[in-house]
């Protein structure tokens, strides 16, 4: 929907209506002299307001932020939070209808229908991945096979047996059901699958298309955090043009100091909710890097859209000065012809950080010479050094021997601070 | 003939488990060489069923590839190698790495060969009509 700034702003001031008693935000609010909603008579206003961080969910753990009368929340999730205490969200039964009507929505624009067998590889439980799919699904009408997360070769046989249409997990889970696929007694030809709804860790084109490939499926990036509502803050459309943001979230993107930055340029997510009762979020950082796009899409989409999630600020290595992301190497990686099982070692030698890329070797990449294997591994090392701007080491390892997530994949192994 | 690579990260006690495999399965090594550099070797070896056998190795995860070699027998005497290997130089035969191993029934010399290029090979074993195993 093609919204008008006083729109917005509408939407906006209600949030901000529905905060202001929370202690936190009166507060912060006051010092900046909002009492009101009315105060608020610009976006410029509004972009005045201090932003919501992880940090401040932290200090009002666990129920601090929450605008609704405990007796009113039906459900709470939690963020998977590997540090400190973990981000607590709570939900109405109204934000529980809205999450599922949301998801619903953008489901539908993906061509799922109440026909298709959803199979949610998602983890059920605190994490928002597996219940929010599941809602939303079922809001469709779609079959839900909430199967969660694990147990592989049970999730390939049901996946013949029930006929299952649609994945939805991580792509890093994608991709190993379609390497246990290669490997099991099931043929790629006994199974329905065609679309994959894939999110909740950052992933490149790249790998869309890998996964696209093994499992013969058209797959979708989903995006969304615990924080703001969990999946289906955004979905990808089948025209691939970004994620298109569904219109209960009002995004902006910042510079590292907060500046508003403009259309198509790259910086951290921020976001506000709209409508939402329980926990309503009043420009919460995402640490999420991305672009923002405002307009009409092909697919029919008005509104705003955001590019796909490279990387998390939280996931950014700082080796010698220079920032990293395991994206970048993902997708040199990938570029090469190596299968994307990677991990990152980082270690120190004397003052100086080193970097350790670890690729598995396949059938594919693997040659009876050395002088062929090392000129591969030579090239790879030189795209990832070009992408990186500082020197890597590569090792080349044995298939399987960097560890498969059924989950959100570990990327990396930071041995700097351990050394100290 | 087809040698088998076998991939081999090195780690501390990889290749004697590769080793074992190869005996659990067994497989009668009849040659065997293993390159090394500073993250992994090749072990590459000549067996009876190296197709079978390669299938077998995958079975257990381990990255196996099929290389054609030619095996050719070397008068067992002083030179017997150099006379063989001039007379392909001869032909532009280019050797990628070779290795040799000793029948032990007829005390046989054999060298194993890997070369750049197979048709130039076979060019050359035809006018050379080297014995061959």
């Amino acid at each position: 929907m093609d919204r008008t700034e006083e729109q917005w702003l509408e939407g906006l001031r209600k949030t901000v209506d529905k905060v202001l008693p929370i202690r936190h935000y009166q507060e912060n609010y006051g010092a900046i002299g909002i009492k009101r909603a009315e105060d608020i008579k610009s976006l410029k206003d509004f972009q005045r307001l201090p932003l919501t961080t992880k940090e401040d969910l932290r200090k009002n753990y666990p129920f601090g932020l929450f605008a609704e009368p405990m007796e009113n929340i039906v459900r709470l999730h939690a963020s998977s939070g590997t540090t400190g205490k973990p981000t607590v969200v709570g939900y109405t039964r109204q934000d529980i209808t809205l999450w599922a009507k949301i998801v619903a929505n953008e489901l539908k624009r993906v061509g799922v229908t109440k026909k298709d067998v959803v199979q949610i590889a998602y983890g059920y439980g605190l994490f928002t991945g597996g219940m929010g799919l599941h809602y939303g699904c079922e809001e469709l009408g779609a079959i839900v096979v909430p199967i969660s997360g694990g147990n592989t070769a049970r999730q390939l046989m049901l996946m013949r047996d029930f006929g299952s249409t649609v994945l939805a997990c991580t792509p890093s889970y994608a991709l190993y059901l379609a390497e246990s696929l290669e490997e099991s007694q099931i043929s790629r030809d006994e199974l329905k699958l065609k679309i994959g709804i894939f999110g909740a860790e950052p992933w490149t084109e790249g790998m869309r298309e890998e996964i696209e490939a093994r499992l013969g499926i058209k797959a979708f990036d989903i995006y969304g955090l615990s924080e703001i509502m969990g999946p289906g803050v955004a979905l990808e459309c089948p025209a691939h043009q970004g994620l298109h943001i569904d219109e209960h979230f009002y995004p902006e993107i910042l510079d590292e100091e907060g500046n508003p930055l403009r259309d198509g340029e790259r910086g951290e997510l921020v976001i506000t909710s709209i409508k939402k009762e329980g926990f309503p979020v009043l420009r919460y950082r995402t640490k999420d890097l991305t672009t923002l796009h405002y307009g009409t899409c092909s697919c029919g989409h008005v509104g705003w859209s955001m590019d796909r999630v490279s990387a998390r600020v939280d996931d950014m290595l700082i080796i010698r000065g220079v920032n990293v992301f395991p994206s970048q190497v993902e997708e040199a990686i990938l570029l090469e012809g190596f299968e994307p099982h990677y991990l990152l070692v980082v270690y120190r030698v004397g003052n100086l950080d080193q970097l350790e890329v670890q690729v598995e070797v396949s059938e594919a990449t693997f040659f009876d010479e050395v002088r062929e294997l090392e000129g591969r591994q030579d090239r790879l090392k030189k795209r990832i050094e070009d992408s990186l701007g500082i020197s890597v080491r590569i090792r080349l390892v044995e298939p399987k021997s960097i560890p498969r997530s059924e989950g959100k994949a570990i990327r990396v192994i930071d041995k700097r601070n351990k050394e100290g | 003939m087809l040698q088998l690579s076998i991939f081999l990260e090195n780690a501390k006690g990889r290749l004697a488990e590769v080793i074992s495999l190869l005996a659990e399965c067994k497989v009668n090594l009849r040659a065997l060489s293993l390159a090394d550099t500073k993250d992994y070797g090749v072990l590459r070896i000549i067996v009876d069923n190296p197709e079978e056998t390669a299938v077998k190795l995958r079975e257990r995860k381990v990255v196996v590839s099929l290389t054609p070699v030619w095996v050719l027998k070397v008068p067992d005497r002083t030179g017997g190698l150099a006379e063989v290997l001039n007379q392909l130089v001869q032909q532009d035969v280019v050797v990628e790495y070779m290795y040799a191993f000793v029948e032990k029934e007829n005390e046989q010399a054999l060298v194993v060969l890997r070369v750049q290029d197979k048709a130039i090979m076979e060019k050359a074993m035809q006018t050379l009509n080297l014995p061959v195993k």
